[in-house]
């Protein structure tokens, strides 16, 4: 079947019948051989290829989310423990002060009342000794005047309430001597 | 007198005379058959070209079902070298062209591609030495699969009606026009379209191949093959004439592979282009 016969010769724009059948047919032997055998098993290898290439991809981006949720997590806790340092610190500070204040005033106390102890007691003892000095002196005085009036006037209320009169005298003029003193 | 005469009168020198120069004509791309038999009313040449064809057919076959058939989800290098040829049609042609419903379509656009570049490839091969595409058949064949293809699939795909008007009657255009535009787009699309998707690649193929046999047979007959018994003028100059037809053979047979590639990818993007007007309507 040349379409474009030219009187003898040749014809290049001639299609012959078998050529024509045998160019569909071996065209559609190729699509069907590669349609069937060659492209299905290379699609699915490439759809697995991206499957697996997503699959690293989300696997990646979970592993990064857990790892910032991590990181985030520890940060927080550093920052918690920092202020948490940093209160006890300054509780400490104030716990200091008010230690030191306490034991201040404990021991100023405490000094306070040795000091009076000890005053009470001088005082005691000072009370005690002009007691025991007032009795023995009279007593010796009282004595000493008899030997020298040679009677004794031991027993004699009215000996007593002399003495007694002359001592306290003795303190008047000592106080007051005392205080002209000072 | 047919490509197996030319041969066999290869014979004739410049420097031997009395011969003129046997400039390739048309001939060169017919074969005397090997046999012919009558099937079916038709009768079968077994010719070059024939026998080219089914040895390509086959080399497509075995070579991507080779690389393919276990395909791994880590290519060897084979099967990244074809895969590149896929990604080249897949993206590049289905996808670019015809878009994401250009999928569908990649299986004959794969075929398409690699079966014409290794049939007009069969051109600069030692001994096929005949790009079967420049055997006006074949185009011819190919050109006729897209046609039937596209034709029926844009009126399944918009209807008998839609698709004739997105085919004839271009958008923004003043109503008047379409009394000159809608008989030049059928004539455009319908009629001259499967015409030059054929004639394009079938011409490229046989200009290529004329060349080079032209520059080849000029090489062999300016070759003075008697210079050492009879050094003469003549045979000095067809040995330069000689030595540059050779260059230039080489050089056009480098140029054809380029050409052969390309031309293979046009006719595969023009099926694309043309699948593409009866998927998308426009």
């Amino acid at each position: 079947m040349n379409l474009l016969a030219s009187e003898g010769g040749v014809n290049v724009l001639g299609v012959p019948l078998d050529e024509l059948i045998l160019g569909l047919v071996s065209f559609f032997v190729v699509l069907g051989a590669l349609s069937k055998w060659a492209l299905p098993p290379l699609r699915k290898a490439i759809e697995e290829r991206t499957a697996a290439i997503e699959g690293g991809i989300s696997r990646a981006e979970t592993r990064e989310r857990e790892a910032q949720a991590l990181l985030d997590q520890y940060q927080a806790q550093l920052a918690e423990a920092r202020t948490e340092a940093a209160q006890i610190r300054a509780q400490a500070q104030a716990d200091k002060a008010a230690i030191i204040e306490e034991a201040r005033r404990e021991a100023a106390e405490a000094a306070a009342a040795v000091t009076a102890r000890a005053e009470a007691s001088i005082e005691a003892e000072r009370a005690s000794t002009v007691a025991s000095l007032r009795r023995e002196v009279g007593t010796l005085a009282v004595s000493l005047a008899g030997k020298v009036v040679g009677e004794s006037l031991e027993d004699d209320a009215r000996a007593r309430a002399t003495v007694d009169r002359f001592i306290a005298d003795l303190e008047s003029q000592a106080a007051a001597q005392n205080g002209a003193n000072a | 007198m047919s490509a197996d005469a030319i041969l066999a009168a290869g014979d004739c020198h410049l420097s031997t005379g009395g011969c003129g120069f046997p400039a390739p004509g048309a001939e060169i791309f017919f074969f005397d058959p090997v046999a012919t038999y009558t099937i079916a009313g038709i009768e079968w040449h077994i010719t070059k070209p024939m026998i080219l064809l089914v040895i390509s057919a086959i080399l497509v076959i075995a070579f991507f079902v080779a690389i393919f058939r276990k395909a791994k989800v880590v290519p060897g290098t084979m099967q990244s070298v074809g895969e590149y040829g896929y990604f080249f049609i897949r993206d590049g042609v289905a996808r670019d062209t015809i878009g994401r419903q250009g999928d569908r379509f990649v299986p004959l656009l794969f075929t398409f591609f690699f079966f014409v570049w290794l049939l007009n490839f069969m051109g600069v091969i030692p001994f096929a030495q005949l790009p079967v595409t420049s055997k006006f058949a074949i185009p011819v064949a190919f050109a006729a699969i897209v046609y039937l293809a596209w034709v029926p699939l844009g009126i399944k795909r918009q209807g008998l009606g839609s698709f004739l008007k997105s085919m004839t009657m271009p958008p923004d255009v003043p109503k008047a026009m379409y009394v000159l535009l809608i008989p030049i787009e059928i004539l455009s699309n319908f009629i001259v379209r499967p015409f030059t998707h054929a004639v394009r690649l079938f011409a490229n193929m046989f200009a290529g191949h004329m060349l080079i046999a032209t520059f080849s047979i000029a090489a062999w007959y300016l070759f003075p093959t008697n210079l050492l018994s009879d050094p003469s003028a003549t045979g000095f100059i067809g040995l330069g004439g000689s030595i540059a037809a050779t260059i230039v053979t080489i050089a056009m047979t480098g140029f054809e592979m380029g050409i052969q590639i390309l031309q293979a990818y046009v006719f595969t993007l023009l099926a694309a282009v043309y699948l593409n007007d009866s998927v998308n309507a426009h």
